[in-house]
């Protein structure tokens, strides 16, 4: 991927932010490239709402700065908000507008020039909301709304779009679309930052940060996130109904297990090297007849690894 | 450049006012109390407010029973004020009267009705009063100093024979029939402005907060100051349909006159609009929620009502509460409004309530806008 190429959007250092004694965001450095679609991958309550509101100005940073398209987001927040789309993670357009009267209020507040009614009719039809116009925002349901959302969002063309938890209403279907277009601004060349805690949409992303705790506790493609994964992962299978999960999970150097219909996922610290044989011979010893074997690690894996790690380091 | 700032911002102030009419027009309860509540308000306060009082109901105890006490009687009913419900000879049932409440008002004339009246120094006649009721005691010191009532030779009894009652005039400049109507009707407009006022600017914006607009909003080039001009600013066009309402009413019902020029009265109106709407949106930032903010905008309202010389009279209050009242745009008003419509004062003529009033109004917006900056963090 030419990362270098495109050029950074957003740069954080020792970007910090407490609510009273409460660290929210915990002194974390970001760079995000340009044109690519970057996700925060995170538990509820891990920093990624709090990061995205001192991105878009509407927090100030207790310590630390950012920047978004080099302007400070503290000192040029005006000038920041009129190339940044910002979609909340409650549905925020007004309930008892319809989907023409919701975007023709954005497009005055974006001062949009040229044919409004033009740009409006191309988001419309982008976002499938043709049949919706005259319905108002209260009675959708929760995919008609995000697409709208979207709509709203994307309306003035914004360079960088800042997207917090978009999925979290919605169905499967949804999603799916939801991400195919966001997968089309990216290609229009719009930066996007997606926080998340959905494992499979994560993945999708160019690059992903993950928070725990306010802090970034591992960072880069999933691809390499996945292969860089400082654990072995063993699955253990025809061993359900058994006490096996519990004695794994008694193992020093087991990070995890994690059962999936009749297989055991099986964490495993990396630095042990006969993991495999230890596993049999426990099984073994306890006359449950499984098999074991090592597989690929999931972003999941990943993220329990990465999570655990900071826990025990704090 | 400016030019350009400048038409942006308008735009941005119009689309958060159409949006605002648009959302209002939706909310059906809302929109019914803007009409609703001046009309509840003017015909209930015009009605039920009535300070000047008739038809007392009263019960006679007559003892003297004579020509004369019968006359006293009678220039008794002859006031209106009083309206004879019984006539007792017994002390107990006229306690009894007064005490179940079906009197008012008892006057008892003792048999040596005539010799007090010639020259004695004792009291002619009593007068008992409900002191329970508001007024009343006002109304008996009115019929206490009545001509033929006053002693040591100069009532119409006197010496037996009949004089001209030296009678003492009381003139009643601008509302010479003393209907409380008149009173109440002007300083209506400034308690039902400041009722709807408060109250719809105060929700307006914690609306915004609670549904989560606000969260979109702050992320727009949208100022703080357009958002609150902007969603003030249908409401200072429905503040001046109330005051009409008002006084189309008040002149159809209760034929309240607009002695001053209406062009003043309407500017004074304005004026008192925004000073109210200022109240309403700092109210708004103190507040977390819509309840919250009905209740706090109640709590200013209920001073406004007591202290602004709406139901009494400014003078009469403790030192105290004069220094609060002058910190209520209502106060101000019902100066301004009542010398315009009654006395027909021009605005120039009230310049130093319009100068309280648009201090206060100046004060509310600032303290808003820099409150709502902060509530951003």
């Amino acid at each position: 991927m030419n990362v270098a190429v495109n050029g950074t959007a957003i740069t954080a250092r020792q970007l910090t932010r407490k609510f009273g004694n409460k660290v929210a965001v915990d002194h974390i450095d970001l760079d995000i490239p340009s044109g690519r679609i970057y996700g925060f991958l995170g538990p509820n309550g891990s920093g990624k709402s709090t990061t995205l509101r001192m991105l878009c100005g509407m927090l100030l940073p207790s310590d630390g700065h950012a920047e978004v398209f080099g302007l400070s987001v503290v000192k040029d927040a005006e000038a920041i908000r009129r190339r940044l789309g910002y979609m909340p993670q409650r549905f925020s357009l007004w309930e008892d507008l319809t989907t023409d009267e919701n975007l023709h209020f954005i497009a005055e507040l974006y001062g949009l020039e040229g044919d409004v009614e033009e740009r409006i009719a191309q988001q419309r039809a982008t976002y499938d909301l043709d049949d919706l116009r005259t319905q108002r925002a209260g009675t959708m349901s929760g995919g008609q709304r995000q697409r709208l959302a979207l709509a709203a969002a994307t309306l003035h063309s914004p360079e960088l779009l800042l997207l917090d938890e978009p999925t979290s209403a919605v169905d499967p279907q949804s999603r799916r679309d939801f991400w195919e277009r966001l997968f089309q601004l990216a290609e229009a060349g719009a930066t996007i930052l997606v926080s998340t805690h959905y494992m499979d949409e994560a993945e999708r992303c160019h690059g992903l940060a993950i928070i725990a705790e306010g802090r970034v506790v591992a960072e880069g493609t999933p691809r390499d996130l996945m292969a860089g994964v400082e654990a072995n992962v063993y699955e253990i299978e025809g061993a359900d109904g058994s006490e096996a999960p519990r004695l794994v999970r008694e193992l020093p150097w087991v990070h995890g297990v994690t059962q999936l219909g009749i297989r055991l996922r099986v964490l495993a610290d990396r630095n042990v090297k006969d993991a495999e044989v230890q596993l049999r011979a426990l099984l073994k010893q306890h006359a449950i007849d499984a098999q074991v074997e090592l597989t690929d690690a999931s972003l999941e894996d990943v993220f329990v690894v990465a999570t655990r790690r900071e826990k025990r380091g704090s | 450049m400016a030019a350009n700032k400048f038409t942006g911002a308008m735009r941005r102030l119009r689309a958060v006012a159409i949006k605002e009419v648009r959302q209002l027009s939706r909310d059906r309860v809302t929109f019914g109390m803007i009409v609703g509540v001046p009309l509840m308000q003017i015909i209930l306060f015009g009605y039920a407010i009535n300070y000047d009082v008739r038809n007392l109901a009263t019960v006679v105890q007559d003892d003297a029973n004579s020509s004369m006490s019968r006359e006293f009687v009678a220039q008794l009913k002859a006031t209106q004020v009083v309206h004879v419900r019984y006539t007792t000879h017994s002390s107990d049932e006229l306690a009894r009267l007064m005490r179940e409440g079906r009197a008012s008002m008892a006057v008892v004339i003792p048999k040596d009705f005539e010799r007090r009246l010639q020259g004695d120094t004792r009291p002619v006649v009593q007068i008992l009063v409900d002191g329970s009721q508001p007024q009343l005691a006002v109304v008996a010191g009115g019929i206490a100093s009545m001509p033929l009532l006053t002693r040591h030779g100069e009532g119409p009894y006197s010496g037996g024979k009949r004089m001209a009652p030296r009678r003492i005039e009381i003139r009643t400049l601008y509302n010479p029939e003393k209907r409380t109507a008149v009173q109440i009707v002007p300083a209506l407009i400034g308690v039902i402005l400041t009722m709807t006022m408060v109250l719809f600017t105060s929700g307006a914006i914690v609306r915004e907060r609670e549904r989560g607009n606000l969260e979109l909003l702050i992320a727009t080039p949208l100022s703080s100051l357009e958002l609150m001009v902007g969603k003030l600013l249908p409401y200072v066009a429905i503040g001046l349909i109330q005051t009409t309402i008002i006084l189309i009413v008040g002149a159809w019902l209760f034929s309240v006159p607009v002695v001053g020029r209406l062009v003043d009265l309407y500017a004074a109106a304005l004026v008192f609009i925004a000073a109210t709407l200022g109240l309403g949106l700092f109210v708004s930032t103190l507040a977390q929620t819509q309840f919250q903010a009905f209740q706090l905008a109640f709590l200013t309202l209920l001073p406004s009502i007591l202290l602004s010389g709406f139901m009494f009279p400014f003078e009469g209050m403790p030192e105290a509460a004069q220094w609060i009242a002058q910190l209520l745009p209502l106060t101000h008003f019902n100066v301004i409004i009542r010398g315009i419509m009654l006395r027909g004062a021009d605005l120039p003529e009230v310049w130093l309530q319009l100068l309280k009033l648009a201090g206060f109004l100046t004060f509310m917006m600032l303290v808003a806008v820099a409150r709502f900056k902060k509530r951003l963090d």
